[in-house]
């Protein structure tokens, strides 16, 4: 689930749960999973997986 | 024994007097120049005095603490001392359980809980004869940093009555600034008692992670949770450790020679984002370590600056877990603060999380590798002196910063590590509100032994 995707739905199940004070706070932590998903550490299998992790993920 | 009632911003108490820190106290009462009892009836006076402003306690055991005092004199009369907190008034945060007294959090939630048993620490502490003098208000369930979410209402610095002691253990660190008790047992999951410790101007510990037992105590986050004192001096720092980590007979900390230590200042990230005054007195206090023939060297922690989203998205997840069936019975019962973070906390992903904890496995790497070869990193606690109950932002410099994010700026980095850290008071601003520097390191014993090294020099402003 892409983060827009993800915002999307968390929105509109906070509305569903009246809960419309939620929507800022939904939105600033949509940012900061975009940051975390974006860190260096992360591996993932859309291409060659490395020999070795990273030098700073051993 | 006591310095004049702290209603205004006064000159730094000094450690020296009489009954000033824990550690004093209790040779006087081995001594037997003092009496529990009579120390308890003054620490009970300063909260009648002073509490109705401060609003430190949610609990005060009048009766009980009496009841101890006297059981501490006659014991200690008949050549049974217990050792340095037998008859010493402390109090513990109300999250932390004490048989047959309400454990609250601080929440409405909780109401009508009377704990069954001692929490672990709570019983280490009545073994060592320790007298419970009350419950201090918090943060509810330690979910922020300035004390304004609380059932039993905020709490009020000692300095100025406008300002956040810091939290999420701001009761317990007002009360030890306000003179109503000699220490306190507070928890640290993001920078709970190093936060409130340091814009208190005391010294605050949050010992390596699962050295102390977390059993009985209110969960926040159950892989960043730690137990600790906040307290007057290193000194004290290291009796209360030692007591906690179930060490009923604490050896004196001998402090590390001065001139030779190694320190890693983590300029980049940590000391970016600071208050002119704060950076002011911590670069003041570098330069007289420096004089004292410390040796201070620049390192850099490389992903310092992911910390913030690392911490997000494993404490508020574990969090949830913690409160799903209270936020989905009983939701009203929170603040409202309170339960929308742990409303937000419930959309975080598992995948996320995952994410998260291989972050922390980078930085916990980066902060050993900061370490090796160095008796500590040492930084600024806090980035601001303490901030204005119901500000939503603070300056600093030329910027407007919130205030969850710049006070827990610091000092989560080392709750995702597990690495001990303590803060000691730096300075205090012109404004006479107090400065903390935190010194991080690999050992908690190790760690208190730099720290009462560095203590006085850091101090010195």
């Amino acid at each position: 689930m892409t983060i827009d995707e993800w915002l999307e739905n968390a929105l509109r199940d906070a509305d569903r749960r009246e809960l419309p004070s939620l929507r800022p706070l939904l939105e600033g932590l949509a940012k900061s999973t975009a940051a975390l998903r974006a860190a260096d550490w992360n591996l993932d299998l859309s291409g060659e997986l490395p020999d070795t992790p990273p030098e700073h993920v051993r | 024994m006591f310095a004049e009632p702290a209603g205004g911003l006064g000159a730094p108490k000094s450690r020296s007097e009489e009954g000033g820190t824990l550690a004093e106290l209790s040779r006087a009462l081995h001594a037997r120049s003092l009496s529990s009892e009579a120390v308890t009836e003054r620490c009970l006076a300063r909260i009648a005095e002073q509490d109705r402003s401060i609003n430190a306690f949610i609990t005060v055991l009048d009766n009980e603490a009496r009841s101890q005092a006297r059981a501490a004199d006659h014991e200690i009369a008949a050549g049974r001392y217990r050792g340095p907190l037998h008859g010493v008034p402390i109090s513990l945060k109300d999250l932390i359980d004490l048989r047959g007294t309400p454990t609250s959090a601080a929440s409405r939630v909780r109401r009508g809980h009377v704990a069954a048993r001692d929490a672990v620490v709570s019983a280490r502490l009545r073994a060592a004869g320790a007298v419970f003098i009350g419950k201090t208000n918090l943060h509810e369930f330690a979910l922020g940093t300035t004390n304004e979410d609380s059932a039993y209402g905020p709490v009020h610095h000692p300095l100025d009555h406008s300002r956040s002691p810091g939290g999420s253990s701001g009761g317990s660190a007002a009360a030890i600034l306000a003179e109503m008790c000699y220490a306190s047992i507070g928890s640290d999951t993001g920078g709970s008692i190093r936060i409130p410790s340091a814009a208190c101007g005391l010294v605050g510990l949050k010992p390596a992670f699962g050295e102390i037992p977390i059993d009985g105590v209110v969960p926040l986050s159950s892989t960043l949770d730690h137990i600790g004192p906040l307290c007057r001096s290193v000194e004290d720092a290291a009796i209360l450790h030692q007591m906690l980590a179930g060490n009923s007979n604490p050896a004196p900390i001998t402090a590390r020679e001065l001139r030779g230590l190694r320190l890693g200042i983590p300029r980049r990230y940590f000391l970016a984002l600071l208050d002119p005054e704060i950076a002011a007195r911590f670069d003041e206090a570098c330069t007289r370590l420096t004089t004292a023939g410390v040796m201070l060297d620049d390192v850099t922690i490389p992903h310092a600056a992911d910390a913030p989203t690392i911490y997000m998205h494993v404490a508020l997840p574990e969090a949830a877990a913690f409160h799903a069936h209270t936020l989905d019975t009983r939701p009203e019962e929170y603040t409202p603060n309170v339960r929308l973070r742990l409303e937000m906390a419930r959309y975080i992903l598992g995948e996320d999380y995952v994410r998260a904890m291989r972050g922390r496995d980078v930085l916990i790497r980066e902060v050993s590798a900061a370490l090796h070869g160095r008796d500590g990193l040492l930084l600024p606690t806090l980035p601001v002196p303490a901030v204005k109950i119901g500000a939503a932002t603070v300056s600093v410099g030329a910027s407007e910063e919130p205030v969850r994010a710049i006070t827990l700026r610091q000092t989560q980095t080392f709750n995702i590590t597990g690495h001990p850290a303590i803060t000691m008071p730096c300075g205090r601003t012109p404004d006479g509100l107090p400065a903390g520097a935190q010194l991080v390191g690999m050992h908690t014993l190790d760690l208190l032994a730099v720290a009462s090294a560095i203590e006085q020099v850091l101090d010195a402003s």
